[in-house]
Protein backbone atom coordinates (compact mmCIF):
# COMPACT_ATOMS: atom_id res chain seq x y z
CA UNK A 1 0.00 0.00 0.00
CA UNK A 2 1.14 3.55 -0.71
CA UNK A 3 2.95 5.47 2.03
CA UNK A 4 1.19 8.16 4.03
CA UNK A 5 0.74 11.32 1.95
CA UNK A 6 1.94 14.84 2.84
CA UNK A 7 0.16 18.13 2.08
CA UNK A 8 1.84 21.50 2.58
CA UNK A 9 -0.43 24.55 3.06
CA UNK A 10 1.01 28.04 3.27
CA UNK A 11 -0.42 31.55 2.90
CA UNK A 12 2.21 31.95 0.18
CA UNK A 13 2.32 29.62 -2.86
CA UNK A 14 6.06 30.30 -3.06
CA UNK A 15 6.63 29.06 0.49
CA UNK A 16 4.48 25.97 -0.11
CA UNK A 17 6.19 25.13 -3.38
CA UNK A 18 9.65 25.72 -1.92
CA UNK A 19 8.94 23.46 1.04
CA UNK A 20 7.59 20.80 -1.35
CA UNK A 21 10.78 21.06 -3.45
CA UNK A 22 12.86 20.38 -0.34
CA UNK A 23 10.68 17.39 0.57
CA UNK A 24 11.01 15.95 -2.94
CA UNK A 25 14.77 16.26 -2.72
CA UNK A 26 14.72 14.27 0.54
CA UNK A 27 12.25 11.52 -0.30
CA UNK A 28 11.92 11.46 -4.09
CA UNK A 29 8.69 9.90 -5.26
CA UNK A 30 8.25 7.52 -2.32
CA UNK A 31 5.67 9.76 -0.66
CA UNK A 32 2.49 11.21 -2.25
CA UNK A 33 3.00 14.97 -1.96
CA UNK A 34 0.92 18.03 -2.79
CA UNK A 35 1.02 21.70 -1.86
CA UNK A 36 -1.17 24.77 -2.13
CA UNK A 37 -1.01 28.42 -1.13
CA UNK A 38 -2.80 31.69 -1.74
CA UNK A 39 -6.39 32.81 -1.30
CA UNK A 40 -9.11 32.17 -3.93
CA UNK A 41 -8.00 35.35 -5.80
CA UNK A 42 -4.30 34.49 -5.77
CA UNK A 43 -3.25 36.86 -2.95
CA UNK A 44 -1.69 35.75 0.31
CA UNK A 45 -4.04 33.43 2.21
CA UNK A 46 -5.45 29.95 1.88
CA UNK A 47 -8.35 28.38 0.02
CA UNK A 48 -10.48 25.51 1.31
CA UNK A 49 -11.13 24.37 -2.28
CA UNK A 50 -7.40 24.24 -3.04
CA UNK A 51 -6.70 22.38 0.21
CA UNK A 52 -9.37 19.77 -0.61
CA UNK A 53 -7.83 19.35 -4.08
CA UNK A 54 -4.32 19.01 -2.60
CA UNK A 55 -5.54 16.31 -0.19
CA UNK A 56 -7.02 14.44 -3.15
CA UNK A 57 -3.73 14.68 -5.09
CA UNK A 58 -1.69 13.38 -2.15
CA UNK A 59 -4.29 10.77 -1.21
CA UNK A 60 -3.19 7.49 0.32
CA UNK A 61 -5.50 4.97 1.96
CA UNK A 62 -3.04 4.98 4.85
CA UNK A 63 -3.77 8.65 5.44
CA UNK A 64 -2.59 12.19 4.76
CA UNK A 65 -0.66 14.52 7.09
CA UNK A 66 -1.09 18.27 6.53
CA UNK A 67 1.54 20.83 7.49
CA UNK A 68 0.38 24.45 7.80
CA UNK A 69 2.01 27.81 8.47
CA UNK A 70 -0.32 30.25 10.30
CA UNK A 71 -3.78 30.33 11.93
CA UNK A 72 -5.97 30.70 8.84
CA UNK A 73 -4.14 27.85 7.10
CA UNK A 74 -4.91 25.63 10.09
CA UNK A 75 -8.58 26.66 10.36
CA UNK A 76 -9.10 26.30 6.61
CA UNK A 77 -7.37 22.89 6.62
CA UNK A 78 -9.62 21.64 9.43
CA UNK A 79 -12.63 22.87 7.48
CA UNK A 80 -11.36 21.16 4.31
CA UNK A 81 -10.97 17.85 6.17
CA UNK A 82 -14.59 18.01 7.36
CA UNK A 83 -15.78 18.65 3.82
CA UNK A 84 -14.02 15.60 2.28
CA UNK A 85 -16.19 12.99 0.59
CA UNK A 86 -17.14 9.78 2.37
CA UNK A 87 -15.11 8.60 5.37
CA UNK A 88 -11.85 10.21 4.27
CA UNK A 89 -11.89 12.79 7.07
CA UNK A 90 -10.86 10.16 9.63
CA UNK A 91 -7.63 9.56 7.70
CA UNK A 92 -6.40 13.15 7.51
CA UNK A 93 -4.67 15.12 10.29
CA UNK A 94 -3.23 18.60 10.69
CA UNK A 95 0.20 18.42 12.37
CA UNK A 96 1.11 20.96 15.03
CA UNK A 97 4.59 21.62 13.64
CA UNK A 98 6.60 24.27 11.76
CA UNK A 99 5.69 23.99 8.09
CA UNK A 100 9.11 23.47 6.48
CA UNK A 101 10.84 21.37 9.12
CA UNK A 102 7.60 19.54 9.89
CA UNK A 103 7.06 18.61 6.24
CA UNK A 104 10.61 17.28 5.95
CA UNK A 105 10.38 15.23 9.16
CA UNK A 106 6.91 13.92 8.33
CA UNK A 107 7.86 12.97 4.78
CA UNK A 108 11.05 11.23 5.88
CA UNK A 109 9.08 9.23 8.44
CA UNK A 110 6.38 8.46 5.87
CA UNK A 111 8.95 7.26 3.31
CA UNK A 112 9.91 4.47 5.69
CA UNK A 113 6.36 3.13 5.68
CA UNK A 114 5.31 4.61 9.04
CA UNK A 115 1.65 4.90 10.09
CA UNK A 116 -0.18 8.24 10.01
CA UNK A 117 0.03 8.45 13.82
CA UNK A 118 3.81 7.96 13.72
CA UNK A 119 4.24 10.47 10.89
CA UNK A 120 2.29 13.05 12.86
CA UNK A 121 4.15 12.31 16.11
CA UNK A 122 7.51 12.71 14.39
CA UNK A 123 6.53 16.11 12.95
CA UNK A 124 5.10 17.24 16.28
CA UNK A 125 8.33 16.41 18.14
CA UNK A 126 9.49 19.75 16.69
CA UNK A 127 6.89 21.67 18.71
CA UNK A 128 7.29 22.28 22.44
CA UNK A 129 4.55 20.46 24.38
CA UNK B 1 -42.26 38.86 6.00
CA UNK B 2 -41.66 35.47 4.33
CA UNK B 3 -38.36 33.70 4.87
CA UNK B 4 -37.46 34.31 1.24
CA UNK B 5 -38.03 38.07 1.48
CA UNK B 6 -36.18 38.11 4.77
CA UNK B 7 -33.23 36.28 3.25
CA UNK B 8 -33.09 38.58 0.23
CA UNK B 9 -33.15 41.68 2.42
CA UNK B 10 -30.63 40.28 4.91
CA UNK B 11 -28.15 39.17 2.21
CA UNK B 12 -28.34 42.62 0.60
CA UNK B 13 -28.00 44.44 3.93
CA UNK B 14 -25.05 42.38 5.14
CA UNK B 15 -23.15 42.44 1.85
CA UNK B 16 -23.73 46.20 1.55
CA UNK B 17 -22.46 46.98 5.04
CA UNK B 18 -19.41 44.73 4.61
CA UNK B 19 -18.60 46.41 1.28
CA UNK B 20 -19.07 49.87 2.81
CA UNK B 21 -16.79 49.03 5.75
CA UNK B 22 -14.23 46.82 3.93
CA UNK B 23 -11.45 49.41 4.10
CA UNK B 24 -12.11 50.07 7.78
CA UNK B 25 -12.03 46.33 8.57
CA UNK B 26 -8.74 45.91 6.71
CA UNK B 27 -7.27 48.89 8.55
CA UNK B 28 -8.26 47.38 11.90
CA UNK B 29 -6.70 44.10 10.78
CA UNK B 30 -3.53 45.83 9.57
CA UNK B 31 -2.98 47.13 13.11
CA UNK B 32 -2.98 43.71 14.76
CA UNK B 33 -3.13 41.07 11.99
CA UNK B 34 -2.39 40.72 8.31
CA UNK B 35 -4.62 43.48 6.94
CA UNK B 36 -6.90 41.42 4.72
CA UNK B 37 -10.07 41.05 6.81
CA UNK B 38 -12.08 43.64 4.86
CA UNK B 39 -11.06 42.34 1.44
CA UNK B 40 -11.67 38.74 2.52
CA UNK B 41 -15.10 39.45 3.99
CA UNK B 42 -16.08 41.50 0.95
CA UNK B 43 -15.04 38.70 -1.40
CA UNK B 44 -17.12 36.24 0.64
CA UNK B 45 -20.29 38.28 0.96
CA UNK B 46 -20.07 39.51 -2.65
CA UNK B 47 -20.05 35.82 -3.65
CA UNK B 48 -23.08 35.18 -1.43
CA UNK B 49 -24.91 38.21 -2.85
CA UNK B 50 -24.19 37.05 -6.41
CA UNK B 51 -26.17 33.88 -5.66
CA UNK B 52 -29.08 35.58 -3.87
CA UNK B 53 -31.70 34.07 -6.20
CA UNK B 54 -30.39 30.55 -5.70
CA UNK B 55 -29.96 30.91 -1.93
CA UNK B 56 -33.16 32.78 -1.08
CA UNK B 57 -35.26 30.19 -2.93
CA UNK B 58 -34.24 27.49 -0.45
CA UNK B 59 -35.92 26.76 2.89
CA UNK B 60 -34.29 28.88 5.64
CA UNK B 61 -32.04 26.14 7.13
CA UNK B 62 -30.77 25.13 3.67
CA UNK B 63 -30.22 28.75 2.70
CA UNK B 64 -28.14 29.39 5.83
CA UNK B 65 -26.03 26.31 5.12
CA UNK B 66 -25.50 27.50 1.52
CA UNK B 67 -24.38 30.93 2.78
CA UNK B 68 -21.93 29.27 5.17
CA UNK B 69 -20.50 26.98 2.51
CA UNK B 70 -20.07 29.89 0.10
CA UNK B 71 -18.16 31.88 2.76
CA UNK B 72 -15.93 28.90 3.55
CA UNK B 73 -15.03 28.52 -0.12
CA UNK B 74 -14.47 32.16 -1.00
CA UNK B 75 -13.18 34.17 1.98
CA UNK B 76 -9.61 32.80 1.99
CA UNK B 77 -8.70 33.66 5.60
CA UNK B 78 -9.57 32.21 9.00
CA UNK B 79 -12.77 34.27 8.96
CA UNK B 80 -14.08 32.01 6.16
CA UNK B 81 -14.38 28.85 8.26
CA UNK B 82 -15.40 30.90 11.32
CA UNK B 83 -18.29 32.81 9.71
CA UNK B 84 -18.97 29.79 7.51
CA UNK B 85 -19.40 27.64 10.61
CA UNK B 86 -21.71 30.25 12.17
CA UNK B 87 -24.16 30.10 9.25
CA UNK B 88 -23.80 26.37 8.57
CA UNK B 89 -24.41 25.51 12.24
CA UNK B 90 -27.33 27.93 12.41
CA UNK B 91 -28.89 26.14 9.42
CA UNK B 92 -28.26 22.74 10.94
CA UNK B 93 -29.79 23.69 14.29
CA UNK B 94 -32.83 25.37 12.71
CA UNK B 95 -33.46 22.25 10.64
CA UNK B 96 -33.66 20.26 13.87
CA UNK B 97 -35.60 22.77 15.98
CA UNK B 98 -37.21 25.38 13.68
CA UNK B 99 -39.03 27.19 16.51
CA UNK B 100 -36.03 27.75 18.78
CA UNK B 101 -34.14 30.46 16.90
CA UNK B 102 -32.43 31.79 20.03
CA UNK B 103 -31.26 28.30 20.97
CA UNK B 104 -29.99 27.74 17.43
CA UNK B 105 -28.02 30.99 17.54
CA UNK B 106 -26.41 30.04 20.85
CA UNK B 107 -25.39 26.61 19.53
CA UNK B 108 -24.05 28.17 16.32
CA UNK B 109 -21.86 30.54 18.37
CA UNK B 110 -20.63 27.54 20.37
CA UNK B 111 -19.71 25.91 17.03
CA UNK B 112 -17.68 29.01 16.07
CA UNK B 113 -15.88 28.83 19.42
CA UNK B 114 -15.05 25.16 18.79
CA UNK B 115 -13.86 25.90 15.24
CA UNK B 116 -11.55 28.66 16.46
CA UNK B 117 -10.55 26.81 19.64
CA UNK B 118 -11.39 30.02 21.47
CA UNK B 119 -13.81 31.38 24.03
CA UNK B 120 -15.24 34.71 25.16
CA UNK B 121 -12.76 37.31 26.43
CA UNK B 122 -9.94 36.53 23.96
CA UNK B 123 -10.44 39.60 21.71
CA UNK B 124 -12.36 37.82 18.94
CA UNK B 125 -15.76 37.83 17.22
CA UNK B 126 -17.01 35.70 20.12
CA UNK B 127 -16.85 38.79 22.36
CA UNK B 128 -19.74 40.16 20.25
CA UNK B 129 -21.57 36.95 19.32
CA UNK B 130 -21.98 35.55 22.85
CA UNK B 131 -23.52 38.71 24.38
CA UNK B 132 -25.77 39.03 21.30
CA UNK B 133 -26.90 35.38 21.58
CA UNK B 134 -27.70 35.92 25.27
CA UNK B 135 -29.63 39.11 24.49
CA UNK B 136 -31.62 37.38 21.73
CA UNK B 137 -32.50 34.58 24.17
CA UNK B 138 -33.55 37.00 26.95
CA UNK B 139 -35.14 38.45 24.72
CA UNK B 140 -34.04 42.10 24.66
CA UNK B 141 -35.40 44.75 22.25
CA UNK B 142 -33.67 44.84 18.85
CA UNK B 143 -32.27 48.36 19.34
CA UNK B 144 -30.69 47.24 22.58
CA UNK B 145 -29.12 44.19 20.91
CA UNK B 146 -27.56 46.35 18.19
CA UNK B 147 -26.18 48.79 20.77
CA UNK B 148 -24.82 45.86 22.79
CA UNK B 149 -23.12 44.42 19.69
CA UNK B 150 -21.32 47.68 18.99
CA UNK B 151 -20.39 48.25 22.65
CA UNK B 152 -19.05 44.69 22.86
CA UNK B 153 -16.93 45.19 19.74
CA UNK B 154 -15.58 48.47 21.13
CA UNK B 155 -14.76 46.71 24.42
CA UNK B 156 -12.29 44.41 22.61
CA UNK B 157 -10.02 47.46 22.28
CA UNK B 158 -8.71 47.02 25.82
CA UNK B 159 -8.38 43.24 25.66
CA UNK B 160 -5.24 41.19 25.08
CA UNK B 161 -5.33 38.95 22.00
CA UNK B 162 -4.82 35.28 22.83
CA UNK B 163 -5.93 33.65 19.58
CA UNK B 164 -4.98 34.31 15.96
CA UNK B 165 -2.16 36.34 14.52
CA UNK B 166 -2.88 39.30 16.84
CA UNK B 167 -1.66 37.12 19.72
CA UNK B 168 1.88 37.34 18.27
CA UNK B 169 1.83 41.02 19.31
CA UNK B 170 1.18 40.25 22.98
CA UNK B 171 0.61 43.47 24.93
CA UNK B 172 0.80 45.52 21.74
CA UNK B 173 -2.56 44.06 20.68
CA UNK B 174 -4.15 46.19 23.41
CA UNK B 175 -5.52 49.51 22.14
CA UNK B 176 -6.99 48.18 18.89
CA UNK B 177 -10.55 46.97 18.23
CA UNK B 178 -10.61 43.38 16.98
CA UNK B 179 -11.58 43.35 13.27
CA UNK B 180 -13.65 40.16 13.65
CA UNK B 181 -15.58 41.68 16.55
CA UNK B 182 -16.22 44.78 14.43
CA UNK B 183 -17.43 42.76 11.41
CA UNK B 184 -19.68 40.71 13.71
CA UNK B 185 -21.27 43.88 15.09
CA UNK B 186 -21.82 45.19 11.55
CA UNK B 187 -23.52 41.94 10.55
CA UNK B 188 -25.72 41.98 13.67
CA UNK B 189 -26.77 45.55 12.91
CA UNK B 190 -27.54 44.72 9.26
CA UNK B 191 -29.61 41.65 10.12
CA UNK B 192 -31.39 43.51 12.94
CA UNK B 193 -32.39 46.22 10.49
CA UNK B 194 -34.14 43.59 8.39
CA UNK B 195 -35.92 41.57 11.09
CA UNK B 196 -36.98 44.68 13.02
Amino acid sequence: MKNVGIVIVSHSPLVAQGAADMVRQMVGDEVPLAWCGGNPEGGLGTSVRQIIDAIERAWSDRGVAILVDLGGAETNSEMAIEMLEGDRAAKVVVCNAPVVEGALMAATEASGGASLADVRATAEELSPA
Amino acid sequence: MSDEMLLRAAIAAVSNTIAAHADELSELDAAIGDGDHGANMKRGFDAVAAETDLIAGKPLPEALKAIGTKLVMTVGGASGPLYGTLFMALGKELAQAPDDRAGALRKAVDAVAARGKSTIGQKTMLDVLYPVADAVAAPRPIEEIVALAHASAEATRERLAIRGRASFLGERSIGHVDPGARSSALIVEAVAGVVR
